[in-house]
């Protein structure tokens, strides 16, 4: 059997003296589409971080593709879109397809040019995302949801086997929420592509998703979708930490905090 | 004009040094306006007053080192400046800009005390601070001509990597770009920028030839690299127009320099908003 993509063992997470993770374990199959939910400072972001290497656990350990995540070196297998807000200069001086290409430096390596057929290579990822006739626009012209379409096409351009996204949508109205997440499930089925997700629309993304994780600090759930109704309204509230309504639709069951 | 620089060997030095400074500055510029690091650039400048004023002091002092041009000292100060501040950056991890006045008022500091220590070197002083046509050595020349060897092999080594840390720092981290080296190597870079291109622009007015032509492009560009080739050319205009005047009216040419890039800036700001208004005439 493959080694799963991302293996997550007792990992902890102390940060001055606060716990923001405690030992949480946790696997990440191919083709997954997991949504991991939980409330303001349960720890989600941390642990994205944590499987992507930017920090390092204070105890346990991560292994991606099967290699312990200190010794991992391919990092262009896994593709990371970020909270738009965050990291973004909005008026930065470059064009969709310049933001694009700079997902192809790490694959390319220090001191190698950029391959000859990146223009190709940053349309068909533009393609994917549907933003392919935005090519030569100014990336500050575009709406958010425009841009976080653009920043995922750059993570696509590397061709990665897993996409992990933290809060991608905050900014974007609600309109285009609903079609983003489509945009990620065709990714998901079609493109055979594993997605990780960090995300407060629990309404929108049920639908789509595969797996949910339930996250503060520790795991309270982590399973296939279809399974979270059976969590108790007594685990729901210690993982919520208020009182969370279930409300049932006709095409499965939702939660809503 | 032209006759004149090909008889004076001292405006053969100096128009060569402008015009490349003319190129690295602004090419360097707009990786360090894009990253937001526009006040680092100031501090290194005031870091490097600190190198430059103790350097004349000591050539004043020590008969030993009565030749050794100042630039050295101004260079080892910069590129010392640039470390510092990186330093200080990573013990205030909260307050990171609390590291640019810390740095900028000890090169104040420091460079008041060489100053008041010395006596007599207030024109070489003037040079330093305000730029200068006339004393630019050949060896000047050959230092300048150094760094900017240094700079574009820098821009074309790690251009791809210093373009995606300048646009998203945190998805370098996380691509896994040795983003902490490649900006602690920009660091260096920037100091050697400045320190080469104070004997033109000056001290004082180093920072302002990395940033105004740079943010004059940017209101016309519509790419990244678009960006850099508008701020080559400002830069260039900047510095020849600078010059020239500089050594027409006996004025000292960092203030030229300046100004004509100032200029420079409020004819395409103008411009911008006189064809924003009637594109929006011709839309209404």
């Amino acid at each position: 059997m493959a080694a799963p993509l991302i293996d997550i063992k007792e990992v902890s997470y102390e940060y001055e003296q606060t716990t923001a993770l405690d030992h949480i374990s946790m696997r990440v199959e191919e083709g997954d589409f997991l949504a991991i939910l939980g409330p303001n400072g349960s720890g989600k972001s941390t642990l994205l971080k944590i499987m992507l290497g930017l920090i390092r656990p204070s105890e346990g350990s991560v292994a991606l593709f099967g290699i312990d995540s200190r010794q991992f070196k391919h990092r262009e297998w896994i593709g990371y879109v970020s909270q738009k807000s965050n990291s973004f200069n909005s008026a930065f001086p470059a064009t969709v397809q310049e933001v694009v290409a700079g997902g192809l430096v790490k694959k390319t390596g220090l001191f190698h040019k950029m391959p000859k057929n990146t223009d190709e290579q940053v349309e068909e990822a533009l393609d994917a995302v549907g933003m392919k006739p935005f090519l030569s626009r100014s990336i500050s012209e575009l709406s958010g949801g425009q841009q976080q379409r653009v920043f995922i096409a750059r993570a696509l351009v590397a061709k990665p086997k897993v996409l992990i996204l933290d809060e991608p949508t905050v900014g974007i109205d609600h309109q285009n929420v609903q079609a983003f997440y489509d945009m990620l499930a065709v990714l998901n089925r079609e493109r055979n592509i594993t997605l990780v997700l960090v995300t407060h629309d629990v309404d929108t993304v049920t639908d789509r998703i595969t797996h949910v994780a339930c996250l503060n600090q520790t795991i309270h759930f982590h399973g296939f979708k279809d399974q979270l109704h059976m969590m108790s309204d007594e685990e729901r509230e210690a993982w919520y930490g208020h009182s969370v309504r279930k409300i049932h639709h006709t095409e499965g069951s939702h939660t809503h905090a | 004009m032209l006759e004149a620089i090909l008889t004076y060997e001292f405006l053969q030095n100096a128009f060569a040094s402008g015009l490349i400074i003319g190129v690295i500055a602004p090419l360097l510029g707009v990786f360090i306006v894009v990253r937001r690091l526009s006040l680092i650039a100031d501090a290194l400048s005031h870091v490097t007053l600190a190198g430059i004023a103790g350097s004349l002091y000591l050539s004043q002092s020590v008969g030993a080192l009565a030749l050794l041009n100042p630039l050295y000292l101004g260079i080892a100060s910069s590129v010392m400046g640039s470390m510092l501040i990186e330093r200080l950056r990573s013990v205030y991890k909260h307050y990171e800009e609390l590291a640019i006045p810390i740095i900028l008022s000890a090169g104040i500091g420091f460079g008041a005390i060489f100053i008041s220590l010395a006596e007599g070197f207030s024109s070489d002083l003037f040079g330093y601070l305000f730029g200068t046509v006339s004393a630019v050595s050949r060896q000047d020349l050959y230092i300048v001509a150094g760094i900017a060897v240094i700079v574009l092999a820098f821009i074309r080594i790690f251009f791809k990597e210093l373009f995606v840390l300048s646009f998203d720092d945190e998805y370098a981290r996380a691509s896994g770009l040795p983003a902490k080296w490649i900006h602690f190597l920009f660091m260096i870079v920037t100091a050697l920028v400045i320190a080469g291109s104070m004997r033109i622009v000056g001290i004082l007015l180093v920072s302002s030839l990395m940033t105004i032509p740079v943010a004059t492009a940017m209101r016309l560009a519509k790419s990244f690299k678009q960006t850099i080739w508008l701020s080559i050319l400002f830069g260039q205009i900047s510095v020849i127009t600078g010059l020239v005047a500089a050594f027409h009216f006996d004025l000292a040419p960092g203030g030229t320099i300046v100004v004509t890039s100032i200029g420079i800036l409020m004819i395409v700001l103008a411009y911008r908003k006189i064809s924003l208004s009637k594109r929006r005439g011709a839309s209404a």
